[in-house]
């Protein structure tokens, strides 16, 4: 493993406050990979449910916070593919700041990405005897590119798959749609609400007639809503962040 | 047009919205399959998207290379500006050969100038010769879809209707048996016609010819039977050279239907003695959205379909949901471009998952523009405006996501508001879906207590 320096732990708002445990998975995980990593904890939201909603231009203020927080670390690692899309792609010019917002954009990852591609490795010893099934968030899907795309004519991979797989006892379910959206996408949970509750319920199907035990996947925001509904459904399923998954593996 | 209550309205009727869904993913699917039988498959995609690139950086250059090669080769050439004009000339031709029926075979475009209503108004008989068309016509509803124009109905609703105009046996689905039926009526009209409209796939700017394409080979019996062929094309339909063609055949079937190859491609080039050809070239916004740098390359649109049938959104609320001529993501991105404020609410019917852009066949960044037209729109609605975001507002779920909105204020509210309230219709995440249980601590409270 490369010697990695100073790691600065990005936690998306909504996990701070509803999911704390996948935010510490995530801490500890990357700890015992070897990691120092710190949370800078005048961290913000990043500002993607307003760019998404169509108030990029109103996020300049968070962007530069967000780029000032976390200017000394050598990396940036969040458990949201999401939120890593955002800083990526959708933060708007922040004036006089640009080259420091070039070197974010190229030093913050995704969990997954960052154990796979910056730590490089590929495979996480432990044990975890479930059926899992996974789901593919969109943003981290096809934004970040964690996993082949199944429209595209390319050569299978999925970096979560890599590290899950190698659990003993595992089990990885396949999926009819493997990379189909769950319907969450920020503000269309409350403004298309019932196309997302029956994207949501048809997902939730795809998992439960394949006997999946665990769902999980690496951003909470989807997970989130396809628990929300499991749970008003009364639907035997149980929820989990891959961090917590890995992190409860190893230990 | 509001898609979120069209779309509630669509879901309604859970059978035939699952329905729906399979039919199309059924579609996209055998697109996956066969697109993954060419190995070139993305060096195809990306040579296409380049193709088209230099078409529309050197648009006008191509037009006046097409319009002079078709002109030498006997074809009359028509500019229209707009819808209007487009349907004048149309109008136009039909008069000077005193022609009262016409055959029209598949066209989003004459769709997009509402011909078909303009003509009928002026006393000129139109039976659209496409079977899932003519259908859809005979119901006088518009197509739900640019490639299968009669996907959102069902055997039994299509031999309700035949039944009715066609006088085939009540109950009788068999589709061979409704298929006879529609082919026997079509021979009529076409035999009756003396002029054909089509559309136009691609126009050769090299060559002056253009070619049509069609499963049914319904184009080229309107249009050997007629004595006159007018061939409506939009402006952004031109290809440089003939042998690009190669590229875009190859991607059209694959991408709409998952054949290799649509049944009938016909090349058109000069007129047969004694019978005429005409094209009209159709602007109708095309020049517009051409200057919007962000949205240009939405042009480069071959109208395959491949968008809405992988798109989760439209496959669960149907191509009337959108309000527009075309529907889908696609539709979302090129509406908006026509009429900003009655599509406003397109661009936020996705949820940006980005599948159309992974499986459009010239590479349009579709996903990226539908989050660009959102900026726009919230831009042109202003801060007091009765607008999208304001239901963002609404709802307890929704304070999280409101930056301006400290986090604590949030835990608050949770804590205090009695569970009748939170979901109370007040509360859109609430009304199908539980919220997540509140933790005791934050990460941020948990960490100042456990890591230095
Ligand atoms: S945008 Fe792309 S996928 Fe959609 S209809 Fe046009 S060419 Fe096909």
């Amino acid at each position: 493993m490369p010697q990695v320096n100073k790691i600065g732990l990005f936690i998306p708002c909504y996990v701070d406050q509803f999911y704390p445990n996948v935010a510490i998975a995530t801490l500890e995980l990357l700890e015992k990979l070897g990691c120092e990593v710190v949370y800078p904890s005048g961290q913000t939201c990043c500002g993607q449910p307003m760019a998404n909603a169509g108030y990029e231009r109103d996020t300049v203020g968070t962007a530069k916070h967000f780029l000032k927080t976390f200017k000394d670390f050598d990396y940036i690692v969040a458990p949201s593919g999401s939120c890593v899309l955002h800083v990526k792609e959708h933060s708007p010019s922040v004036p006089g700041l640009e080259s420091e917002q070039q070197v974010t954009q190229h030093k913050i990852y995704e969990l997954t990405e960052f154990i796979t591609d910056v730590l490089k490795i590929d495979s996480i010893q432990g044990s975890y005897p479930h059926k899992v099934g996974y789901h593919a968030s969109c943003h981290g899907q096809r934004g970040l590119r964690l996993a082949s795309a199944s429209e595209l004519h390319e050569t299978p991979f999925n970096k979560a798959r890599q590290l899950l797989q190698q659990l003993e006892g595992l089990e990885w379910v396949e999926l009819t749609r493997k990379d189909e959206c769950c319907g969450f996408g920020g503000t269309f949970a409350v403004t298309e609400e019932a196309l997302s509750i029956q994207m949501g319920k048809d997902r939730l199907e795809d998992h439960i007639s394949h006997d999946v035990e665990i769902l999980t996947g690496g951003d909470m925001s989807c997970i989130m809503h396809l628990q929300g509904i499991a749970s008003r459904n009364k639907q035997n399923i149980q929820f989990k962040h891959i961090a917590e998954i890995l992190n409860e593996a190893i230990s | 047009m509001n898609h979120p209550q069209e779309a509630t309205e669509f879901l309604k009727d859970a059978a035939n919205a699952k329905w729906h869904d399979d039919t199309l993913w059924f579609v996209r699917d055998k697109r996956d399959k066969v697109s993954k039988s060419v190995p070139e498959w993305e060096k195809l995609r990306n040579l296409a998207s380049d193709i088209k690139d230099n078409v529309l950086a050197n648009l006008e250059t191509y037009l006046v290379e097409f319009e002079k090669n078709a002109k030498a080769n006997n074809i009359h050439v028509h500019w229209a500006k707009d819808a209007a004009e487009h349907n004048q000339i149309v109008l136009g031709i039909l008069n000077e050969h005193r022609c009262k029926a016409i055959v029209k075979s598949k066209s989003i475009l004459t769709e997009e100038c509402h011909l078909n209503p303009f003509l009928e108004k002026n006393g000129v008989e139109v039976v659209d010769t496409d079977l899932g068309e003519r259908i859809v016509q005979f119901l006088n509803q518009p197509p739900s879809h640019i490639v299968l124009p009669a996907i959102h109905l069902k055997k039994m609703a299509i031999s309700d209707i035949f039944h009715e105009k066609l006088q085939t046996e009540k109950g009788n689905d068999d589709p061979y048996y409704l298929t006879q039926a529609a082919r026997k009526h079509l021979r009529e009209k076409f035999l009756a016609a003396k002029v054909a409209i089509t559309g136009v796939n691609f126009g050769v700017a090299e060559t002056g010819e253009f070619v049509v394409c069609t499963n049914e080979g319904n184009a080229d019996m309107g249009v050997h039977l007629a004595d006159v062929h007018i061939a409506c094309m939009g402006i952004e339909k031109i290809i440089p050279k003939r042998e690009h063609l190669g590229v875009f055949l190859r991607l059209l079937a694959r991408s709409a239907t998952g054949q290799s190859i649509t049944n009938y491609n016909s090349h058109f080039r000069s007129p047969s003695p004694g019978k005429e050809i005409h094209i009209v070239l159709v602007d109708n916004g095309r020049t517009e959205q051409l200057a919007r740098e962000k949205f240009r390359n939405s042009l480069k649109c071959i109208r395959c379909g491949a968008c809405m049938n992988t798109c989760p959104i439209y496959r669960r609320s149907g191509g009337f949901s959108y309000g527009s001529t075309v529907p889908g993501p696609i539709g979302s991105i090129l509406s908006p471009g026509i009429d900003l404020q009655k599509h406003s609410s397109l661009p936020f019917a996705s949820t940006l998952c980005g599948s159309c852009s992974d499986v459009c066949p010239v590479k349009i960044n579709i996903h990226e523009q539908l989050y660009e037209w959102r900026q726009e729109i919230t831009k042109a609605q202003g801060t007091n405006a009765k607008s999208i975001s304001m239901s963002i507002a609404n709802g307890i779920f929704a304070v999280p996501f409101a930056y301006k909105l400290s986090a604590s204020m949030m835990r608050g509210a949770l804590k205090i508001l009695p569970e009748s309230i939170t979901y109370s219709g007040l509360n859109t995440w609430g009304k199908q879906r539980d919220l997540p249980e509140l933790p005791k601590e934050t990460f941020k409270d948990w960490y100042k207590k456990n890591r230095k």
